[in-house]
């Protein structure tokens, strides 16, 4: 797989690490969140057939994080975008 | 009809005309008391054990294609009992029990070869390691020793003894380990089925989970509704899938594996071989080809194949302990989906649903845990009881702090 980096351009998914679905991102505040929000958070996932956005981490690259939106069924990637902007555009700090 | 050696003899005798269908084509029912959703191998072995060992026979399993086309028919066709944690250990130990009588049980030869497996070993930190895991071994019943470099030499002198990065030390071995013919287990345990009863219904897919008021009814399918008393879940890689059915989340993210055989050999590999510094695995079928793997491709995917890096990875690993396997050429590679739990192990449980069971999570190991999944799995469809060697497969075990995780990684499916 190729994924197309907003900022380097195209790399070879080798490159990367994988970390999972992108629902990662908003992980609850734990000081607040209940035990059954926290549980959900770690261990449960969608596990869609087909569009999945998805957590990459250029590792091998430039260290940064990038939210892939691919489909399970075929691996074509549709959308590559950085983290920082996807969490920035849902008005996070960063 | 048996199956024995004087009949092969007989119909060899008179042009093999004689032979039957070894299970009917049946169309389903309206109703029955369980429903069995996935004909792969532990479906079809709970469908084996329910009518055999527990005596309920009004059962059937659908299949959404043909028997054998999931990962039944795509492993690599390792079984062991070589576990450390002792929610894990007993069961698969119960597992290699049933392998060794399972022919004699179920009247079919699936070519249950206990030629051993050697995972071998290349520090001091991995023998501290192995040598705790052999006793574990011991403390369930399962038998194991560590074998010196000395003792690998004789067994397997083409192994790459005195590599400068990783040198073979030793190994542990299980000699009660070994291989069986895959698909022969799912047709075995389907013709026994059928023979007690069980209606196999293949070419159809479940595509909605009836519940009403908490409690499941039945099944919605491509060949129309089934009801039942129980629907039992057992699709494996397609885990997530069907029980989104249900509305269900479920600790599990569907992965790809690939395996790889090469052209026919002659015999070189004593049994089963893993690589302890790398994932690489190999073994040598009955056919001749070694049929080796490694790790997962590590993506969410439920793409029935892989990508090329983990084809590389796979054969360095390959070259690294064993440089002869670069002289073979390579005939085949594919991939299977895998259901990988958040913890590396799986799930025999009722779940929020009255009526309604899961059997999932069985990551890359699975094939092993066949005969002793449908075994365990039957036992809590028929009594609602876990059996006692599957107490702690458990949906809520990530709730309660308590998982099963034999690496020791945490929830990152991809790295069990
Ligand atoms: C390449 C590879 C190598 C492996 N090597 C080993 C090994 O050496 N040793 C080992 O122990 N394990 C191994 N495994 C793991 C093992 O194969 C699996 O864990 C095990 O086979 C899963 O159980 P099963 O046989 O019931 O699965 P499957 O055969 O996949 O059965 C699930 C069935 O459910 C059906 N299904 C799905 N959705 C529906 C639906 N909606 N309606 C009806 N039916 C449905 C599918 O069609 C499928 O037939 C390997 C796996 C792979 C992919």
């Amino acid at each position: 797989m190729i994924i197309n980096h907003p900022l380097l351009g195209p790399r070879d998914a080798a490159e990367f690490v994988y970390l999972g679905d992108a629902s990662l991102m908003d992980r609850p505040d734990g000081m607040t969140a209940s035990d059954e929000e926290m549980h959900d958070y770690m261990y449960l996932r969608d596990n869609p057939a087909g569009e999945h956005r998805e957590l990459w981490y250029h590792e091998q690259g430039d260290r940064s994080w990038l939210v892939v939106t691919r489909n399970t069924l075929t691996h074509e990637i549709t959308m590559v975008e950085l983290a920082r902007d996807v969490a920035r555009s849902r008005g996070r700090s960063k | 009809m048996g199956y024995s050696a004087f009949k092969v003899f007989w119909q060899g005798l008179t042009g093999n005309k004689g032979w039957q269908p070894a299970w009917r084509e049946p169309d389903p029912r309206p109703q029955y008391d369980i429903i069995i959703i996935g004909g792969g191998g532990h479906g079809l072995a709970t469908a084996y054990y329910l009518a055999k060992e527990f005596g309920v026979r009004n059962v059937a399993v659908v299949e959404k294609g043909w028997l054998g086309s999931g990962n039944i028919g795509r492993n690599t066709t390792i079984i062991r009992a070589n576990y450390l944690l002792p929610g894990n250990q007993p069961f698969y130990e119960l597992s290699l029990k049933l392998w060794e009588n399972l022919e004699q049980d179920f009247n079919y030869n699936a070519m249950v070869s206990q030629r051993s497996i050697l995972n071998l070993i290349h520090s001091d930190p991995q023998r501290d390691a192995f040598a705790r895991r052999a006793n574990a071994m011991r403390l369930s019943g399962a038998d194991s020793e560590l074998l010196g470099p000395d003792e690998i030499r004789a067994l397997c002198p083409f192994l790459d003894f005195d590599n400068a990065r990783f040198p073979i030390q030793g190994a542990l071995r299980q000699k009660r380990g070994g291989t069986v013919r895959h698909d022969a287990v799912a047709w075995g345990y389907a013709r026994g089925a059928d023979m007690h009863g069980v209606d196999i219904i293949q070419n159809c897919e479940v595509t909605g989970i009836d519940i009403t008021d908490g409690v499941c009814t039945g099944v919605q399918t491509t060949r129309g509704p089934i009801r039942a008393k129980k629907v039992a879940m057992c699709a494996a890689g397609s885990s997530g899938r069907v029980a989104a059915l249900a509305d269900m989340r479920l600790p599990i993210e569907s992965h790809v594996l690939q395996a790889f055989v090469t052209e026919g050999l002659k015999p070189t590999l004593p049994g089963v071989i893993t690589f302890g510094a790398g994932h690489f695995y190999v073994s040598q079928s009955d056919k001749g080809g070694l049929v080796f793997g490694g790790d997962i491709d590590g993506y969410n995917t439920y793409a029935q194949r892989g990508n090329l890096p983990v084809v590389e990875d796979v054969c360095e690993g390959g070259m690294a302990i064993m440089p002869m396997i670069g002289r073979a050429r390579l005939l085949r590679g594919w991939g299977g989906v895998m259901d990988m739990s958040m913890d590396g192990s799986p799930f025999i449980d009722k779940t929020g649903t009255q009526g309604l069971y899961v059997n999932a999570g069985w990551c890359y190991g699975g094939f092993k845990a066949t005969p002793a999944s449908g075994y365990c799995y039957a036992h809590l469809l028929a009594k609602d009881q876990p059996h006692e060697v599957a107490t702690q497969f458990r949906l809520d075990r990530f709730r309660r702090g308590a998982p099963i995780d034999e690496k020791g990684v945490g929830a990152q499916p991809n790295l069990h």
